[in-house]
């Protein structure tokens, strides 16, 4: 069997690379937009208008209740109707963007509420106004909280992309499908692509732990 | 003190959901004066004060500030937060900004003084309470004491007409006390209108012009330190102070 993966290796590493390097920018644009929305996500949810928060809520509640796998069938089924020429790798990024959006938006919320309330306080009393008080005096603490969510987000998301093999979009599970069925082993291609995600996963969580330090060492 | 009021306190209630912490307090503070409140745990004197810069949103009542109700819906509060300065039971002071930056934050961002002139009046100020060597030291390399005398320099930084104080010392090492207090004084003693919440008795003796001695959400006793130290007639007080002195 080690003789079957280093020979299938050999033979189709440029077919895992590929897919490796198709998960980690498809992971990395979902995270990007994921932020960005749910970043926006995050603010209306945190709104004093209880009606606008809401939805906020709602939109939260409906992504983080439903499996990821469900969600890349809707987008799948759903998109095409709006635009009948998408890609199956559109609409598995759109469903990944959309589901990033909702866990990053819980990211953020929690780590802006982690901030001492005196500071929010203290900002007032100063006469801050609200913009100002965000901007200058919650959100630079608030980051430190979030960052290392994002990165263990980040994480996750790399391990979700392996749903969207479903639809053949070229990430590392699919790489494994192509290989199986160019080889007709199974176990072989699949320890490889085991691997490979091990190895991207341990990288990350290392370097988020070495920016983590450095992070704690400047509080 | 002159005989100009600074802020009024018409008929003030407040409620936490169904617990009334303020029954109706009705007050004048005038300019210059010093007025130390006092009371038990639980007797509403924090909440009194953070509903003169509405920190706390009265139920009921006016807060009047230079003849301006500032409960008033057309009023904008943020406008008279800049001149009622607040220091915190737990300084609150900025970690993420550097000693510098911690007073000058507002001054420049309200638009109130160029960068430069508010940096300039920061050091000043630095060095009139002993941290002109700390001007570029962020905050967690800074004593309580020292803490809590940043923040006091961050309030005056606004140029504010009244400074208002939450229990300044209580989370303060015993041994730190004291210089936060005298920082303090020598405020009051330079005409700078203050409020003060505080279990530091010998303060409130020796600076107050008025103690407002406070119970069950009423001010139950007042007047000059040596009427309520010495001659009050309020079985509260009297309990209180022989627990306290």
């Amino acid at each position: 069997m080690i003789a079957n993966i280093v020979r299938i290796w050999g033979k189709y590493w440029m077919i895992f690379l590929e897919g490796l390097w198709n998960t980690f920018w498809i992971a990395l644009v979902a995270i990007a937009i994921g932020t960005v929305f749910g970043t926006l996500i995050a603010l209306v949810r945190m709104s004093k208008r209880k009606g606008i928060s809401s939805i906020a809520a709602i939109y939260i509640e409906i992504i983080r209740g439903t499996p990821m796998l469900l969600q890349f069938y809707l987008f799948w089924l759903g998109l095409p109707y709006l635009f009948p020429t998408i890609s199956n790798l559109a609409c598995a990024l759109v469903a990944l963007c959309v589901n990033s959006s909702a866990y990053v938006a819980e990211t953020i919320r929690a780590g802006i509420q982690a901030v001492d309330p005196g500071q929010r306080e203290a900002a007032l009393s100063l006469g801050l106004t609200e913009a100002n008080i965000m901007k200058k005096v919650i959100l630079p603490q608030a980051v430190k909280n979030i960052l290392p969510a994002l990165g263990n987000e980040f994480v996750v998301m790399i391990k979700e992309t392996a749903l969207a093999s479903v639809f053949f979009v070229g990430e590392l599970m699919t790489a494994f499908k192509t290989v199986q069925s160019n080889t007709f082993l199974a176990l072989e291609p699949l320890i490889i692509v085991g691997l490979i995600y091990l190895f991207i996963t341990l990288t990350l969580s290392n370097i988020m732990k070495v920016f983590e330090r450095r992070m704690k060492a400047n509080d | 003190m002159t005989d100009q009021a600074l802020i009024q306190l018409v008929d003030l209630h407040k409620y936490f959901g169904d617990l009334e912490v303020l029954k109706g307090i009705n007050e004048t503070i005038k300019e210059k004066e010093v007025i130390s409140i006092i009371g038990p745990s639980g007797c509403g004197k924090s909440t009194l004060l953070r509903c003169m810069n509405l920190l706390e949103t009265p139920t009921q009542g006016q807060v009047i500030f230079e003849g301006v109700n500032i409960l008033d819906k057309k009023v904008d509060p943020t406008l008279h937060r800049r001149k009622m300065g607040m220091v915190f039971q737990h300084f609150n002071v900025f970690p993420h900004l550097n000693v510098l930056e911690n007073i000058t934050l507002a001054p420049i961002l309200n638009k109130l003084m160029t960068k430069a002139a508010a940096e300039e009046k920061a050091i000043g100020l630095l060095e009139r309470v002993g941290l002109g060597d700390k001007v570029y030291e962020y905050p967690r390399k800074l004593s309580g004491g020292q803490k809590q005398r940043l923040a006091i320099v961050r309030a005056m930084a606004m140029d504010p007409k009244v400074l208002l104080f939450d229990e300044p010392t209580s989370a303060l090492d015993p041994e730190m006390v004291k210089g936060v207090l005298e920082v303090i004084k020598s405020l009051a003693i330079t005409g700078m209108t203050t409020v003060i919440v505080t279990h530091e008795m010998g303060f409130a003796r020796e600076v107050s012009d008025r103690v407002w001695f406070m119970y069950d959400g009423v001010i139950a006793e007042k007047g000059t330190p040596d009427d309520v130290f010495n001659h009050t007639k309020n079985p509260r007080a009297i309990e209180f102070l022989s627990q306290v002195l």
